[in-house]
């Protein structure tokens, strides 16, 4: 039988405020443990909250950019649990007049699959604090510092089918609020948390199979992993003629299965309520048209105004668009020397591979626009050829803010040979101590010439320019052909 | 609205409160009195009214994002029964 | 001079004139405090050299006109679920155990800046859950005027060391009646102001939307004068209400000319209302006419869906307010245990006295799912329509007059066994908590007994300045409020 994977995402993320939602502790990340802490956000007697208007801005900059009808008029609630990273024993969140409902978020796929993805609403909240386990013994310690740290949780429709959407979903949500700067949506620090409600049936079917909800998933990559697994545990379940059970399941990332959560087996009964200690947020016609009004270019519009103006192919365009730091790094460069294409040609090239092979994330990327635009009209002047400037770029790339080309270049003696004499000696040369290899020229294998090319470039260590080389190469073989 | 012994144990567990047999049926019986008690409001029609929960009209309270320095960690720490020197201690808590 | 023959504005000006120091004044009611508590029990906590401290600091500030407050070296006594910088503050309930807030409540902040002494910390209805100060895990508190009889509560120990001669003036908080019934039964002034205009940050909470701290004292003017220090916007308290708030103190004139009363006819049709109390309340309304107040009768029938309703409210919110008290960051941890959820379970049961649990039981059960529509959100809807029935009232009357409590104290140990008619008790008074009214209770009488009778007069809300003037004036005319316990 054939399946469907049927998926809903529940998204926190992380706002970028300075201090918590409720208090004025900071909300940096790290710091030892329970050091961004006073009595509000670790819950003591008599302590009250007073929402940090930052939180509220960025929330509904984030509604509006996913299209959602804005809350005039909404209200927080409380969720009670008892957990010991949840030190008022209620989280205040929203329930019945969340913020943001209605809204949507348009998607390409990977393979160019045009999906759109609804969202059902989305609310303000506290985050929890963190569990650190003992490695021995029977102890946990809390550490409240991320308590009261601001998130907004999205919630979409199961309008997921297939994994490369929920890819793309998670994507176009960090772009977006890269660019709001709203959020850095880092997975692997938890400061975006994607929990996915998963079913499966058969194709075609119109019904709903019972899901399940995973969490703990902290990347991109366990994402797909998860999503994997977790959909053939439930064919294999239904196939064998066993049924699904509605449950939570934690993605256990080193094992790479999702396991049962136990201490949410009991169907739980939050019991929630409008919180009596904050009293409702309204918000008018004239903030949300300001907010509109000073809403950044997103990376839709960018990508398409690349390919307009700039003559970029979608796919580079949409990639260099995706992020606000490749987009900015961009922009900025080709403002400097005008060159979009070449600029385009080493963002796609040497920063991509370094992304891939060495681990760089956009938001990391420290180099200057001045200096990428500096480099750039070097290569274009013919001072340096691509080969040579694959170096160059590498050691500005990871170099340090006062990492100087021009001497780079001198010291390395990197500077493009274009001197014809120089050139067509050396062309000389190596055709003299080829002999076979002319014979075979002669012969009618014009391949050859790239071995001389390649033979000539290599004696001038590289720096020769490419151009000159491949035209004394060709002259000079024709000449031999001519005797 | 009829309390059951079962009901009670429900919201006892809700509540993290532990009740023996007595203090369940006492609880029921107790409970029972004042939620029947409770049910008087039924007899108010109150279909086309909203629900109040601010007494005041009063929206928007709120503190600029400005940072001030958190508490020392002992003092956040003093009062809790069982603490390290950076944290606090619960029993292991297991998912 | 005996400071407990003055009130405390008078023993504020007897400082200033320098006919007493902060000091003494300080050192007589510590005194009085310790020697009276075994048999009073109306303080938890008793800090006598913190007091001294303050008092001597406050005396020089004072010296050098650094102060000017009319309370400036006066003693207070606090109401223990009100949170004490570095003094211990229990709610009356073992599960605080030792706490000691590292913060203060702001209203703590304000009345330290206006040079008020911190005597202690007074006993209390365990989290303020009771209307007879029994069920504090530190002994029920003792009337003064008959020992067997309760004080009433749950600001118990506030109203009782007062009418006591242990505290001059003390802070309660009243979320049912906790501060005017208490007062009622002691024979002393408690006023319970507009919700939002005394900042609750510090205040361990009981139910958030009801409580309110407050005054009680011997009389209006020192009710106002404590209102005077601690009222305002508070940047910690998101329900404080921003607002000019008036000089309270000042605006007592004694002129009622032309205010108009009403008397809800309903209230003195209820069954369990004493006919002595009905009679001597009713003459209260007599006395103000004689000065000019016009008195009619009126009707407010949605009344009595008034105790429901904040039954529903309140303990839903005190079901959440209490979570955190599950044995992690502060307070009592039970000894045994064999895991988290088992830790739990045993603190709260070890720790939580029997009303309060049953009170988490009954809020956890309103906002449990199934019943949250049936229960929790119709008494949101009935309160809407208690708030509407009282603006009706106020569009026409500037005061209701009524009985504060439908009797006077009940004997010790009568109450907790029957809670129903326990809550029934607080029918007066839950509905200025529920439509978040001023309202003052004074002594204006005594049963054939000799214990107190108070009256209560509620007004619509920011009118706290209306509510006092009038007890005020009531006050000028008559001396009940002046009777002491023999």
């Amino acid at each position: 039988m054939d399946w469907e994977i049927v998926m809903g995402l529940e998204v926190h993320v992380e706002l970028a405020t300075k201090t918590k939602i409720f208090c004025s502790c900071t909300t940096e990340f790290g710091g030892a443990p329970n050091t961004h802490c006073c009595p509000v956000c670790t819950g003591m007697p008599g302590t009250l909250p007073i929402l940090n208007k930052q939180v509220l801005e960025y929330a509904v900059r984030a509604g509006l950019a996913l299209n959602c009808d804005i809350t005039r008029y909404n209200k927080f609630d409380r969720k009670n649990y008892f957990y010991p990273d949840l030190p008022k024993a209620y989280q205040i969140s929203q329930l019945y007049l969340p913020f943001a409902q209605n809204g949507h978020v348009d998607l390409k796929t990977k393979s160019g699959k045009d999906v759109t993805i609804r969202i059902h609403e989305i609310h303000m909240e506290e985050d929890a604090g963190k569990l650190v386990h003992s490695m021995f013994g029977d102890a946990t310690y809390p550490d409240y510092n991320r308590c009261g740290v601001p998130l907004i949780e999205i919630v979409s429709e199961p309008d997921f089918r297939e994994t490369e959407e929920v890819i793309a979903y998670l994507a176009k949500l960090k772009s977006t609020f890269e660019y709001l700067g709203i959020s850095d949506c880092k997975m692997e620090q938890g400061s975006m948390r994607a929990d996915v409600n998963l079913s499966v049936r058969p194709k075609g079917s119109k019904e709903f199979g019972t899901r399940t909800e995973m969490k703990n998933i902290n990347s991109f990559k366990s994402i797909e992993r998860a999503i994997a697994f977790e959909s053939k545990r439930q064919i294999a379940l239904l196939e064998s003629g066993e049924r699904v059970i509605q449950e939570t399941r934690r993605w256990d990332e080193n094992k790479g299965k999702t396991f049962a959560m136990r201490s949410k087996e009991n169907a739980q009964d939050y019991r929630y309520f409008p919180e009596p200690d904050i009293p409702p947020v309204s918000i008018s016609e004239e903030e949300i048209q300001h907010y509109i009004s000073i809403c950044p270019e997103f990376a839709d519009a960018k990508a398409k105004r690349y390919v307009s103006d700039f003559g970029l192919s979608e796919e580079d365009a949409g990639i260099i668009a995706g992020s606000k730091y490749f987009a900015q790094l961009f922009e900025k460069t080709v403002e400097l020397c005008n060159d979009p294409s070449e600029v385009r040609y080493w963002i796609m090239t040497q920063i991509l591979y370094f992304m891939n092979e060495r681990n760089v994330q956009p938001e990391d990327i420290k180099l200057a626009p001045e200096k990428f635009a500096q480099f750039v009209n070097i290569v274009k002047a013919g001072r340096i050829n691509r080969q040579v400037g694959k170096t160059v770029f590498e050691n500005m790339f990871f170099g340090s803010d006062d990492f100087d080309i021009e001497k780079f270049i001198k010291d390395n003696e990197l500077e493009q040979v274009d001197d014809s004499e120089l050139i067509s000696k050396t062309v000389q040369n190596i055709i003299e101590s080829n002999p076979k290899a002319v014979e075979q020229y002669k012969s009618g294998q014009t391949k050859i010439v790239g071995f001389f090319i390649g033979q000539v470039m290599k004696q001038l260590k590289g720096k020769a320019n490419p151009a000159s080389v491949n035209k004394a190469v060709n002259d000079a073989l024709e000449n031999l052909k001519e005797d | 609205m009829q309390i059951t012994n079962e009901l009670v144990s429900y919201v006892a567990n809700l509540s993290r409160i532990k009740l023996d047999e007595n203090e369940i049926s006492e609880m029921q019986s107790q409970m029972s009195e004042i939620v029947n008690y409770m049910d008087i409001l039924n007899q108010l029609d109150t279909e086309n009214i909203e629900p109040l929960s601010h007494i005041f009209n009063i929206t928007n309270v709120m503190r600029d994002d400005e940072v001030r320095d958190s508490y020392e960690r002992e003092e956040i720490l003093k009062n809790a029964p069982a603490h390290t020197e950076e944290a606090f201690i619960v029993p292991k808590t297991v998912d | 001079m005996d400071i407990f023959s003055m009130t405390a504005l008078e023993t504020g000006k007897a400082i200033k004139d320098g006919k007493i120091t902060a000091v003494e004044a300080t050192k007589q009611v510590l005194d009085s405090a310790e020697s009276k508590n075994d048999k009073i029990n109306a303080y938890i906590t008793i800090c006598r050299e913190k007091a001294l401290a303050q008092a001597e600091e406050v005396q020089k500030k004072i010296e050098s006109g650094e102060l000017t407050s009319p309370l400036a070296g006066v003693p207070i006594a606090i109401k223990d679920n009100i949170c004490t910088k570095g003094i211990k503050t229990t709610c009356a309930s073992r599960i605080l155990g030792d706490f000691t807030p590292v913060y203060n409540a702001t209203v703590m902040e304000k009345l330290n800046n206006a040079g008020m002494i911190t005597v202690g910390k007074l006993n209390m209805d365990e989290f303020a859950m009771g209307s007879t100060s029994e069920t504090s895990y530190y002994g029920a508190v003792h009337n003064p005027w008959d020992l067997n009889k309760v004080t009433g509560g749950s600001s118990g120990g506030s109203a009782s060391s007062v009418a006591g001669k242990m505290s001059l003036v003390t802070l309660g908080s009243d979320t049912g009646g906790s501060i005017r019934q208490p007062a009622s039964y002691c024979g002393v002034t408690g006023f319970k102001p507009t919700y939002g205009t005394v900042s609750r940050f510090g205040l361990i909470a009981y139910a958030s939307s009801l409580d309110q701290i407050g005054p009680i004292g011997k009389d209006a003017s020192d009710c106002a004068s404590i209102m005077d220090i601690i009222s305002g916007k508070d940047s910690m308290d998101g329900t404080s209400l921003d607002i000019d708030y008036p000089e309270y103190l000042s605006s007592l004139t004694g002129d009622v000319k032309g205010i108009k009363i009403g008397i809800p006819k309903e209230w003195y049709n209820n069954k369990g209302l004493d006919s002595e109390v009905a009679e001597k309340t009713r003459k209260v309304a007599e006395v103000l006419e004689k000065a000019g107040a016009v008195v009619e009768e009126i009707s407010l029938p949605f009344a009595e869906y008034a105790i429901p309703a904040y039954y529903i409210i309140a303990t839903a919110e005190a079901s959440s307010n209490l979570s955190r008290f599950d044995g992690v960051k502060y307070g009592f941890r039970a000894e045994n245990y064999s895991s988290l959820v088992d830790m739990y379970n045993a603190t709260r049961s070890e720790g939580f006295g029997k009303e309060v649990k049953k009170r988490i039981l009954l809020g956890t059960f309103v906002l449990s799912s199934g019943y949250y529509d049936a229960y929790y959100r119709k008494a949101l809807k009935v309160k809407a329509v208690i708030k509407k029935n009282f603006d009706e009232i106020f569009s026409e009357y500037d005061l209701i007059l009524c009985p504060t409590a439908p009797t006077t104290a009940p004997e010790i140990g009568k109450s907790l066994s029957n809670p129903l008619a326990m809550y029934l008790s607080d029918v007066f008074t839950v509905s200025a908590n529920i439509a978040g009214l001023p309202g003052i209770s004074m002594p204006c009488g005594f049963d054939k007994n000799g214990m107190p009778i108070g009256v209560q007069l509620m007004g619509q809300a920011l009118a706290d300045t209306k509510v006092l003037n009038t007890a005020y004036a009531y006050q000028q005319m008559t001396d009940y409020h002046k009777q002491e316990v023999k």
